[in-house]
């Protein structure tokens, strides 16, 4: 006897607690089976580019911080690196020593959150996700005692940042960095040998590195899957030439390739952050700059290594206090544009470990 | 042995002086058959009523802990009128119900799954008189109700004609017929070593020989474990419910109180099986003589939680199988072992019983052998089926440069 069988669509989302925010996974499944997946975004969006172009350079730096809210502060690095290229401004050194600290802190932050994430997708209620945030938490208090905000920070301006350092901030900062690669080697202890994760994550949602180059993947995505490729490195910008730091690669570019990847990125971020801490020079935290500045006529592109990838500003100026065109590279957009590609046959529960460890971030997505 | 019907070590001892009572007040047998069966439920559902709402409590003070966060504390002390907060709020809300859903069963659903949760207490011994129904295929009888719940699941997940309610009642019904087989044939093994199904028979087996059955069937402990969790629909097998990727499986669409009764059925589901467990391999009430000091209900209820406690640990440590790997687990790992762990006992109570040997001498031996074999079959094959993933390097490549040819720079 022949059973009629047909496909069914399923709603993965928008509100659904794996995907991240208000993303939504329209996918047509045989049994578990995704045949068809289509990726439906835009409903965190908030006009941002377009509401940049009536708000002066320095009253956008706010909009930066609410794209990747997980990752305030490279959000502001990258704009604020932009106007600088775009108006020459030079940035003066504790402030370029300051912003690598920061931006560092908060790759460190946006991976706990990803890894805790990815692993809580994966089905482990919740308790990685926990402890992962035992680590970011200390690192929001960085935040807040030097710039008074923890997640949405604002910190960075344009010409340096916004304060300098209290003095109880480094002696924290020193004993984080401290504590930080045991617990490191207490989590890779506790996970990578985890039968049940490796199952989960390996040999899924795989991409290969021509894909991932064709897809303009950047980030642990391009990495994951065996491109040895960081504007850091590549591009530097501020002062990274400075930095000895490794690029951690990945073997087969699945799930658990990102998510090793990622780990290995906190501990070079102390590295750097070590580094930095060390030659961190006195002086200026921030260069001279009026409030409503007005660059010269011109366009830049500008990108930076944000902890989701490459975050890419181009700016146009007409000579105005506004700028003319603000447009944003945002990783998690294009990184989520390969998707679709790595969930067709695979399971639902798949589809969600791979969006996991994608690590997009909504509010970047749809700006 | 009928001790005063004060000594409440066995709360038998003043039930048997009640129908002593009745029986001189020349009471007809029915009578006291229904008397003395509505005593023991009344007792049963009270220590269900209470352990429903404690193990609220107990379950997120402990996930709590797992967490490094502390778990309820605002709502009375300790947090422990938490449970009652909850309850309140739950029966507050409306019970919604989808349009399309098919009503009757959609109600019936939540009502009925709490029959084989409660039932399954009926045939535990509590003591050496305190047990319901003293059946004599107790453990076959378990087994069954264990199935049974199955039923209910898929009801509840078609009636609400949802589609993720559709796929969570799929992977239970694929998922508990698979850890039927492992969970039947590791009881086979404890069954035969005992050489009875009646539960307080193997109490008395346990009793008799002076030792625990978790020391003879350590194989047989550890799969029934593992295959309980895909049973109770817990970590590492919650692919019923998926929190992450079908939201709640087979009760999503439920609201309100019916969605607090399959919560609650959940817990006294979990209190179940941790007590089968309890009885079947650490003794029930009976603890090494113990249980003259303390009473042994209070011992069999000690040893429920501690077997509770795994349960919760479990599920506050590990991720979660796909439903392939689940099935791959139940029918590649647990089974043959299980079936293997049936074959040794069956070895073993055949040179026990035909040579006529002297327990105090084979006992021994028998569980040296089981645990060592139980070590090194687990281990072996465990290497065997997770051998695929060890040539997977677990540390990505260190780059110090990078070699990507850097675009051209845009003209100035």
């Amino acid at each position: 006897m022949a059973i009629k069988t047909e496909p069914i669509v399923v709603n993965i989302g928008p509100q659904h607690p794996s995907t991240h925010g208000v993303f939504r996974m329209r996918v047509t499944l045989d049994g578990e089976t995704i045949t068809d997946a289509e990726m439906v975004i835009g409903y965190l969006h908030r006009s941002m580019e377009k509401l940049a172009e009536e708000r002066t350079w320095t009253q956008n730096i706010p909009f930066t911080d609410r794209m990747d809210y997980l990752a305030a502060m490279t959000g502001n690095m990258a704009y604020c690196i932009a106007v600088e290229r775009l108006a020459g401004i030079e940035v003066p050194e504790r402030a370029q020593y300051l912003r690598v600290i920061f931006a560092e802190l908060q790759r460190i932050a946006s991976h706990a959150m990803a890894n805790g994430t990815f692993i809580n997708d994966c089905g482990a209620w919740q308790t990685p996700l926990f402890y992962m945030f035992r680590e970011r938490e200390k690192i929001l208090d960085l935040f807040e005692m030097t710039c008074g905000a923890r997640l949405t920070l604002n910190y960075m301006r344009i010409g340096g940042v916004a304060f300098d350092i209290p003095d109880e901030f480094m002696p924290a900062l020193q004993a984080l960095v401290d504590e930080l690669p045991d617990r490191i080697d207490e989590y890779d202890q506790l996970l990578l040998d985890n039968e049940i994760l490796l199952m989960r994550s390996r040999d899924i949602g795989k991409i290969s590195a021509e894909d991932a180059m064709n897809a303009s993947l950047s980030g642990p995505m391009l990495r994951g899957s065996g491109v040895a490729w960081d504007v850091r490195k590549g591009d530097p910008y501020s002062i990274y030439d400075r930095f000895d730091f490794e690029i951690p690669v990945g073997h087969n570019g699945d799930c658990f390739d990102r998510f090793i990847v990622r780990m290995a990125e906190v501990r070079q971020s102390l590295s750097i952050i070590k580094q930095a801490m060390v030659d961190i020079p006195p002086g200026k935290h921030c260069a001279e700059v009026p409030l409503n500045f007005r660059p010269p006529e011109g366009e830049v592109y500008s990108r930076i290594e944000s902890p989701k990838g490459e975050l890419g500003y181009y700016l146009v100026s007409d000579g105005g206090p506004f700028p003319y065109r603000f447009h944003v590279r945002s990783p998690s957009l294009i990184n989520l544009s390969a998707l679709r590609e790595m969930v067709i046959g695979q399971s639902v529960a798949d589809a969600i470990v791979t969006l996991g460890s994608i690590d997009i971030n909504v509010g970047e997505v749809d700006r | 042995m009928l001790s005063n019907w004060y000594d409440f070590r066995d709360l038998g001892n003043p039930v048997s002086r009640l129908i002593e009572g009745l029986e001189d007040a020349g009471v007809s047998d029915g009578w006291i058959y229904v008397i003395t069966g509505l005593l023991g439920a009344i007792g049963i559902l009270t220590f269900i009523g209470i352990a429903a709402v404690i193990n609220i409590w107990i379950e997120r003070r402990v996930i709590g802990r797992v967490q490094i966060r502390r778990g309820p504390n605002r709502v009375g002390p300790f947090g422990l009128l938490q449970p009652i907060a909850d309850a309140i709020k739950l029966i507050q809300k409306e019970a919604l119900q989808p349009k399309v859903a098919d009503g009757f069963v959609f109600t019936l659903a939540p009502i009925v799954i709490f029959v084989p949760a409660i039932l399954a207490f009926a045939v535990l011994p509590w003591g050496e008189q305190m047990v319901l129904a003293d059946l004599n295929v107790g453990v076959l009888f378990i087994l069954a109700l264990g199935s049974t719940t199955t039923i209910m699941i898929f009801m509840a997940g078609y009636a609400s004609n949802n589609k993720y309610a559709l796929l969570g009642s799929m992977r239970v019904i694929a998922m508990l017929i698979s850890y039927e087989l492992p969970g039947v044939l590791a009881l086979l093994g404890v069954v035969l070593f005992a050489g009875t199904m009646s539960l307080s028979g193997i109490v008395g087996f346990q009793d008799f020989y002076w030792s625990w059955l978790i020391f003879f069937q350590p194989l047989a402990l550890l799969i029934f474990l593992l295959g309980s969790t895909a049973e109770l629909n817990r970590t590492p097998a919650d692919i019923a419910e998926a929190e992450s990727e079908i939201v709640a499986g087979f009760h999503i669409e439920y609201s309100g109180m019916k969605f607090g009764l399959f919560y609650a059925v959940e817990l006294v589901n979990a209190i179940a099986v941790s007590a089968v467990i309890a009885t079947l391999f650490l003794g029930g009430w009976w603890t090494f003589g113990l249980e003259n000091v303390i009473p042994g209900w209070i011992l069999f209820i000690g040893k429920i939680y501690a077997v509770y406690f795994i349960f919760i640990w479990f599920r506050g440590t590990l991720p979660r199988f796909r439903i392939d790997q689940l099935m791959a687990f139940a029918w590649k790992f647990l089974l043959p072992l299980a079936i293997v762990n049936a074959l040794l006992v069956a070895v073993e109570v055949f040179v026990w019983t035909e040579y006529d040997l002297n327990a105090g001498v084979v006992l021994p031996i028998f569980g040296v052998v089981n645990f060592a074999l139980a070590g090194v079959l687990i281990v072996a094959f465990g290497r065997m089926i997770g051998a695929a993933y060890e040539r997977y390097p677990k540390q990505p490549m260190m780059y110090r440069d990078i070699d990507v040819p850097l675009p051209e720079p845009a003209p100035a």
